[in-house]
């Protein structure tokens, strides 16, 4: 069973969104960590890059593929999670709590377009 | 059509196995994880049901010859017990199959094939068969197969189901008997490591499997690993580094291809390859960063594209980002810088030996 946390924000391609003021933290989700497999990479934007919701930001890979990271908000990258590079297998370690990048949100309206827990947990049955 | 089931499927599934559709069949991937299945077949023992591999019993008078025609090993005068690796080809030199012959006796030879191909192989030995004094039998629904492989795998086998197999060369089988089931058991296998196939009934492959994996020294490995295992070893895989547009002199195999027999299909071209050279050719590459190249991605240097890569990983036995590439063979040269474009970026990268690990067979 995999874990899914209240009061987060999901998408359909398994992204969760954390939101803390103006900034979310987004990353991906367990469910999609355990499909995956392990994890040997994480592609990331650099900061200062603007990311658009529904659009491509990166890639986490696998051992066996490599899957796009689609961004579930539009804003800026103000922080990458730097310790990913060296240890990309943080993400199978604990989805949630190793997020992959901060953005500071320019639309918080599109928020209301992604899923909450419940019907997250819903979308992975 | 539907994906077939092996012999062993329901095993897979009480094991948690995740299912993936592989060469007509529905085989496991991985059952824990891909890492901890590569490093345990690395240093101790794996098994995999690899019971989607085809076999073709060619048998009759003729049968090393007409194995000597479609196939590019040179079988000629060779012991009964002895396994040669080669490929079959078209004409054009492009590859139908790679495959392991097994010499039963000078009248009885074994084809083991790729799932994938089966049917397009026992096709092609058909349309061969005319003129030779031989029959064709596709087993292929018959034989189970596990493949036992590591370090530890001599030791177990003889320990857990009491066949003698010590005495087995690199390349070699016999066949005997386990719990009244017939078996064939060569030393030869997939990963690059020491280690043995075992071919047999339905009943057998399940009795092994459950005396192998049930001991709990004996780790279940899907397919996952098993590709990342031959890679590391720069082992081929018919689709990627082999295929009906590459032959075996372009993929590296030119020792397996004997141009000194005086017939095989396909012969004329490898001759002349050999002599004239090749155009494209198979080669390792080496990237910088932590990236990973994948099939299909492109290869790049000067400023164009020069080939693509046949099979990518971050390695797991020695954490290096490496690919086999198949590029135009002005850069095939060790050390000479290339690109890989992966996504949008262009990544650096370097023409390198293709066996990223060495092998540890036990010959």
């Amino acid at each position: 069973m995999s874990k899914i946390i209240e009061g987060l924000y999901y998408s359909d391609s398994h992204e969760f969104v954390k939101v803390e003021g103006n900034v979310a933290f987004v990353g991906i989700t367990d469910y999609a960590q355990q499909q995956l497999g392990n994890i040997v990479y994480v592609d990331m934007p650099d900061v200062d890059d603007e990311v658009v919701k529904d659009e491509e930001f990166g890639a986490v890979e696998s051992v066996k593929a490599a899957s796009d990271l689609i961004s579930p908000v539009s804003g800026k990258v103000v922080e990458v999670n730097e310790a990913l590079n060296d240890n990309p297998e943080l993400v199978n370690e604990d989805a949630f709590g190793n997020w992959i990048i901060k953005v500071e949100l320019s639309d918080k309206a599109e928020l209301d377009e992604l899923m909450d827990a419940a019907a997250y947990e819903k979308a992975c049955e | 059509m539907d994906d077939k089931k092996t012999c062993l499927y329901d095993k897979h599934i009480a094991l948690g196995a995740k299912m993936s559709p592989f060469g007509g069949f529905i085989m496991p991937i991985e059952y824990t994880s891909i890492v901890d299945e590569h490093q345990a077949v690395r240093h101790h023992c794996g098994i995999f049901d690899v019971s989607h591999m085809g076999e073709v019993l060619v048998s009759g008078e003729e049968a090393e010859k007409y194995v000597n025609h479609i196939f590019t090993n040179d079988v000629t005068g060779a012991p009964d017990g002895k396994i040669f690796y080669g490929m079959m080809l078209y004409p054009n030199g492009g590859t139908v199959d790679d495959l392991l012959v097994y010499k039963k006796n000078i009248n009885e030879f074994f084809l083991v094939i790729n799932a994938a191909n089966i049917d397009k192989d026992y096709d092609w030995m058909q349309q061969h068969v005319a003129g030779f004094n031989i029959k064709l039998e596709n087993q292929s629904e018959e034989y189970g197969e596990v493949a036992v492989q590591g370090p530890e795998a001599e030791t177990l086998i003889e320990k857990l189901m009491g066949l003698k197999i010590a005495d087995l060369e690199f390349y070699t089988f016999k066949e005997t008997e386990y719990q009244g089931e017939k078996v064939l058991v060569s030393r030869t296998g997939y990963t690059g490591e020491d280690g043995f196939e075992l071919y047999g009934s339905h009943e057998f492959v399940n009795k092994a499997w459950d005396v192998l994996v049930g001991s709990g020294e004996v780790t279940p490995c899907g397919l996952g690993c098993r590709d990342t295992l031959r890679f590391e070893v720069a082992l081929p895989l018919y689709g990627h580094e082999l295929s009906a547009d590459i032959t075996p002199i372009e993929a590296g195999l030119g020792m397996f291809v004997k141009t000194e027999k005086p017939e095989f299909i396909g012969r004329d071209m490898i001759l002349r390859q050999k002599m004239e050279g090749i155009s494209k050719k198979v080669v390792g590459i080496e990237l910088t960063d932590r990236a990973i190249p994948r099939n299909g991605y492109e290869v790049e240097a000067d400023g164009a594209v020069i080939g693509t890569v046949t099979t990518g990983y971050h390695t797991i036995s020695n954490d290096r980002s490496v690919c086999m590439a198949l590029i135009d063979s002005k850069y095939a040269k060790l050390g000479t810088p290339v690109q890989i474009r992966i996504r949008k970026k262009l990544f650096d990268g370097t023409v390198v030996k293709k066996r990223f690990y060495e092998k540890n067979y036990k010959k």
